[in-house]
């Protein structure tokens, strides 16, 4: 199995699709919808490499990813943010929020894959 | 048109065109080649014989050599100087010339003999007007059309309508693409996640759909209600706008004010009814604050509003919103006027040229209308300057009301307004720099700033 991945979005069929793709490609899918709970998630889950989405309920993925690398344990965690909004100043946000990789949707599955792959090292 | 330091200037260009040479007209007018020289070259000032002598010689009326640039071409070229500062990282080029005055110090004393040098922008108007005309021209439609895409970006970012149905639209596209891709893939999925996978293509499909016509509903009703009034608050924005800001039926002892917002032709009830309650606070500020009792405070320009505010017994926000709904002809001046919610939000703007308004949501943190909002018992008044040019100041007027009591069960309801007028006098003395909003703003390394511009970022004079 090649890891872990924790997809924090709350689109249901984007999840469905997603969570094929990297199964199909052999890794461990968890999902999580809601992102006031999405810290509690990282931490239960231990994910190899996290995507999260910017727009969730309860709390914006910028803020969530803004916590996740003030936390000693979570500061390294890779990080793949998708959002809709693809504008230079939010992908500037993203990278200052501590993104590894910025996204904007809709996304070729390809990339999301190849994406994930090199953020886990692979 | 304003006398300038160009008549030998236009000497010089008549002599040309008529092509004589110097000397030549020298002796015509009986003097000096090297003083006809001077003279073309601005350096001495002619009046009188020499000046009729020469009109004659050159065949022209005097006046059409000593009558300048039209100074509003003028002031034209200094506002396209200003603009270019920030870029160019240097005052602009007024009254700086390397003629004739190089190698003098600046601790010499110029001598009383030499006229001041002309202005370089009056040159340019002077001599090109054609040209220089075009120069401010294109100034300004860069400004208009960047105010325009910024008013567009502005409402992207901030119309949470729009912003909703575009998160929809391109949700349901992302799993469409993702979902069909997969379908269509090299490596076909089990025929149970093909059934699975076109069902959600087919529940995508509808949503975006719906998504798609709600949008072109939203924008269609916004198209109809006419620019820029896709919102109650922008309905009642536009008819005061083109009623002057000024309704002489509130005026009146008892007007009726429903059969008035009735009659405005509001496109939807909303704004009919929102119109209605602005109406009766307006009407309220009428009988408090009447025009008969104010002319006078008028006639010598505009009043210092807290002085209003004692002598009629009222807040000084009320004083404000009064003034920014007085007839244009007891107007000293252009006014606008902006109300702020409790959580920053612009309630209701009185658009002024030269101070944009942000057309959804805060404006600049550093506005006195904020600092009024944090301390309702403090009206605020300052000198602002925007980013647009150097001379663009007003002098601004803020003051805070609670419009709902608070109870312990809950905060009190506290309201802002702004009053905005333009700076009486020359751009000097210091101003607190601010913006319109952070989304628009060119300055870079303000403190206060709460998001990324969308615009270039230009030097900052912070």
């Amino acid at each position: 199995m090649a890891g872990r991945v924790l997809l924090i979005e709350d689109e249901p069929n984007i999840i469905e699709a997603i969570r094929f793709i990297l199964s199909r490609d052999g890794w461990h899918v968890d999902i999580h919808s809601n992102g006031l709970t999405a810290l509690e998630a990282v931490q239960t889950r231990a994910p190899d490499v996290l995507v999260l989405d910017v727009m969730l309920p309860g709390r914006s993925g910028y803020d969530i990813l803004t916590d996740l690398r003030a936390d000693p344990a979570t500061r390294a965690l890779p990080v793949l943010m998708l959002t809709a909004r693809g504008q230079k100043a939010d992908r500037e946000l993203a990278l200052r929020s501590g993104a590894d990789r910025f996204m904007t949707k809709p996304f070729a599955n390809d990339d999301v894959l190849a994406a994930v792959r090199e953020l886990a090292g692979g | 048109m304003a006398k300038t330091a160009l008549t030998g200037t236009r000497v010089r260009a008549r002599r040309l065109d008529l092509g004589l040479r110097q000397a030549d007209l020298a002796k015509a007018v009986g003097i000096s080649a090297s003083y006809l020289n001077l003279i073309e070259h601005n350096r001495r000032r002619i009046g009188g014989k020499v000046l009729g002598d020469l009109a004659a010689a050159l065949q022209i009326d005097p006046a059409n050599l000593t009558e300048g640039a039209d100074s509003t071409l003028v002031q034209g070229l200094r506002e396209v100087a200003g603009a270019f500062q920030p870029l160019l990282g240097r005052r602009p080029e007024l009254g700086q010339t390397d003629e004739p005055f190089a190698g003098l110090s600046h601790a010499q004393p110029r001598p009383a003999t030499l006229p001041t040098p002309p202005e370089p922008s009056e040159d340019l108007a002077d001599r090109f007007p054609g040209w220089a005309a075009q120069v401010v021209v294109q100034h300004r439609r860069i400004a208009d059309l960047e105010a325009t895409v910024a008013t567009l970006s502005d409402r992207m970012s901030h119309d949470p309508h729009l912003a909703a149905a575009l998160h929809d639209i391109l949700s349901s596209v992302t799993a469409i693409r993702s979902t069909s891709s997969i379908l269509t893939g090299d490596q076909q999925p089990d025929p149970a996640w093909q059934t699975r996978f076109q069902r959600n293509i087919h529940e995508e499909s509808a949503r975006l759909a719906q998504a798609s016509q709600s949008l072109a509903g939203y924008l269609d009703r916004a198209a109809e209600a006419g620019p820029g009034t896709a919102t109650p608050q922008e309905e009642l924005e536009a008819w005061l706008a083109a009623r002057d800001w000024h309704l002489p039926e509130l005026e009146e002892p008892a007007p009726d004010i429903a059969a008035l917002a009735d009659t405005a032709g509001f496109k939807t009830p909303q704004a009919r009814d929102f119109a209605q309650d602005w109406l009766q606070r307006a009407h309220q500020l009428a009988r408090v604050l009447p025009l008969d009792r104010l002319a006078d405070d008028l006639a010598e320009g505009w009043p210092e509003p807290s002085a209003l505010a004692h002598r009629f017994d009222v807040p000084v926000a009320h004083v404000l919103r009064r003034l920014a709904a007085l007839p244009p002809s007891l107007s000293p001046s252009p006014v606008g006027l902006l109300s702020s919610d409790g959580a920053g939000a612009l309630v209701f703007r009185r658009p002024i040229d030269g101070f944009p308004l942000p057309r959804i949501g805060a404006g600049c943190p550093l506005w006195p209308l904020y600092e009024a909002l944090r301390r309702p018992d403090q009206p605020r008044a300052a000198t602002v300057e925007l980013p647009e040019a150097l001379t663009r100041r007003f002098h601004v007027y803020a003051a805070a009301e609670t419009r709902v009591p608070g109870t312990f069960a809950q905060p009190a309801v506290i309201e802002a307004t702004m009053l905005i007028l333009p700076h009486r006098t020359a751009a000097e003395g210091p101003a607190r720099l601010v913006g319109s909003a952070c989304r628009v703003c060119p300055r870079a390394a303000c403190a206060a700033r709460r998001e990324p511009s969308i615009l270039a970022l230009t030097r900052d004079s912070f």
